[in-house]
């Protein structure tokens, strides 16, 4: 692995209430590859995704100690502002939410909320942000048409081409595929493969074939720590942690 | 001393379903008594006429005319700051936290307090304190907002009705998915954007409903208006924040209690009664209907 690292955790703990979710992870994500986190339910990784854009700040019982670094910058320091950081690391949830408005409000909503009123510049950052997103031919007719109203798989892309439509550097996704047919479920993994020449990609999975296809390198989780983090490859071939065979092989989880 | 079982339970569903039928029972006697006796008085010279001859003549344009003008500017100024409210106890303050509790508590209070303390509270707070404060520093102490208006009025109806426009608002915001403010958050939004934008759009139904029922309760109320607005008879309507005005409710009761002729003003009484009930009836269902309408949205 020679690529430069876009994301570094040192020491990365949270607690919910009284509840040790993460404990001291240390993880080094490279930059322009597709880091997958795996692991069984409730071992921590949607909880260390949601560090990375401090979306847990939302969450009043969450507390946060430790080091995260996006391009060298603590992005815990009091002077970082979690909305300007939330424009470079953008969010794909388990759940499609497109807003209950327009495809064309729906990806045009980032830029308007940072500014962009030009109306020629917003179509053409729609456009390029569907097309990116592999809906475009689908959906170019009638740009109109309700966020709601498009199939599961075509919503999860939506909603990634709204995320994308903002310009981050990081894409972050949870389980995104988890609510799709294997045939949607197919085109997003296709589309993963595509986003990480532009975009370092994190994405957590619960299915062990996902993290496979899409993966460079794949992190292990289990009860808040990280286990083992490698090339997927060696990961699911031979890992050196008794705990990470178990899992992938299936013996529990 | 041994009553059966049997019995037992047969009194106590006599007695249950007694007591619910009466209810029944009850509306429908008050409904008929007041359409019996109002209807065939509802007329267009009825409706859109003024009061002649000791109110036993003539119509009752000029309280309808002041109900809507106080309701309307009564949701002018209770509908913001209600929304405002529910929107600061949602998305600002965690549910748990000492400021929300202080606040619910409050607003809980607010709507337990009877009408007529909410009427003392305008005349003196609004009328003595804040109209007759202005008096002296505007107009060296001449009368002019020292006294009765359709705006301290208002602005105690409003009080009145706060707390019905924030359960109603704090309902809907409950119902716009988490999902879709972390959408818009991950995109780099602020929560006041977040809220702008994505929370009040979806809310809108909710904070209507919240509206309409507290223009259905406050056309309802006579007590807070007694001394802070309402005239006993005025020939002209009202034409500024200034003036007074009749109204609805008020002009019932001073019918029945007040006039030369009582016997003479029944028929009118029972009309207008019937205008109030159709009144308040239709902004209640309609409130019924969108609040069904966004239950049905939540559960989808």
């Amino acid at each position: 692995m020679n690529a430069s690292t876009k994301i570094l955790t040192r020491d990365l703990n949270l607690h919910y209430g009284d509840k040790h979710a993460l404990r001291h992870v240390d993880l080094d994500i490279p930059k322009n590859h597709v880091t997958a986190l795996i692991g069984p339910s409730g071992c921590g990784k949607s909880t260390f995704l949601r560090c990375l854009n401090r979306m847990n700040d939302l969450i009043e019982s969450a507390r946060i100690t430790g080091r995260v670094e996006v391009d060298g910058t603590d992005i815990y320091a009091k002077d970082v502002d979690p909305v300007l950081l939330r424009r470079k690391v953008g969010m794909i949830f388990q759940k499609s939410n497109p807003f209950p408005k327009s495809i064309f409000e729906n990806v045009a909503y980032g830029p308007r909320v940072h500014g962009i009123k030009d109306k020629n510049r917003l179509e053409e950052i729609v456009e390029r942000s569907l097309r990116g997103a592999a809906l475009w031919d689908e959906v170019k007719d009638d740009l109109s048409k309700s966020g709601l109203a498009l199939s599961g798989g075509q919503q999860q892309r939506l909603c990634i081409a709204r995320a994308i439509a903002v310009d981050p550097e990081v894409l972050l996704m949870d389980e995104p595929a988890s609510a799709l047919d294997p045939i949607a479920t197919a085109k997003i993994e296709e589309l993963i493969w595509q986003l990480k020449e532009s975009y370092t990609i994190v994405i957590v999975t619960h299915s062990m074939h996902q993290a496979s296809r899409v993966s460079d390198t794949t992190a292990f989780f289990y009860m808040g720590e990280m286990v083992e983090m490698g090339p997927t490859q060696k990961i699911f071939t031979s890992p050196s942690q008794k705990r990470t065979e178990d899992y992938i092989t299936g013996r529990f989880g | 001393m041994n009553i059966p079982k049997k019995w037992v339970g047969r009194g106590v569903a006599l007695v249950t379903g007694g007591s619910a039928i009466a209810t029944v029972v009850l509306v429908l006697v008050v409904i008929g008594i007041v359409v019996q006796g109002g209807w065939g008085h509802l007329t267009r010279d009825f409706l859109l006429g003024s009061p002649e001859q000791g109110m036993t003549k003539g119509g009752i344009f000029p309280a309808i005319f002041g109900t809507f003008l106080l309701v309307t500017l009564m949701s002018l100024a209770g509908v913001p700051v209600g929304t405002i409210t529910a929107i600061y106890l949602n998305e600002y303050v965690g549910q748990q936290s000492k400021a929300g509790r202080a606040i619910r508590f409050a607003v809980n209070t607010l709507a337990g307090i009877p009408a007529i303390v909410f009427g003392l509270f305008g005349l003196g707070f609004f009328i003595n304190f804040v109209g007759g404060g202005a008096d002296k520093v505007l107009y060296g102490g001449a009368l002019h907002w020292g006294q009765p208006n359709i705006l301290w009025a208002s602005l105690t109806m409003a009080l009145l009705t706060l707390p019905v426009v924030i359960v109603s608002v704090e309902e809907a915001i409950k119902t716009v998915p988490r999902e879709l403010r972390e959408g818009s958050l991950a995109l780099g939004a602020t929560r006041l954007e977040t809220i702008w934008k994505v929370v009040l759009p979806q809310s809108m139904t909710g904070i209507l409903t919240g509206a309409i029922l507290a223009i259905s309760r406050g056309a309802g109320e006579v007590a807070p208006i007694l001394f802070t607005g309402a005239a006993y008879f005025l020939p002209n309507l009202p034409d500024g924040l200034t003036d007074q005005f009749m109204e609805l409710g008020y002009h019932i009761y001073i019918m029945s209690t007040q006039s030369v002729d009582v016997e003479a003003t029944k028929p009118i009484q029972f009309a207008t009664t019937l205008v109030l009930l159709i009144l308040t009836f239709t902004l209640n269902f309609s409130a019924i209907f969108l609040r069904w309408h966004l239950r049905g949205r939540a559960l989808r």
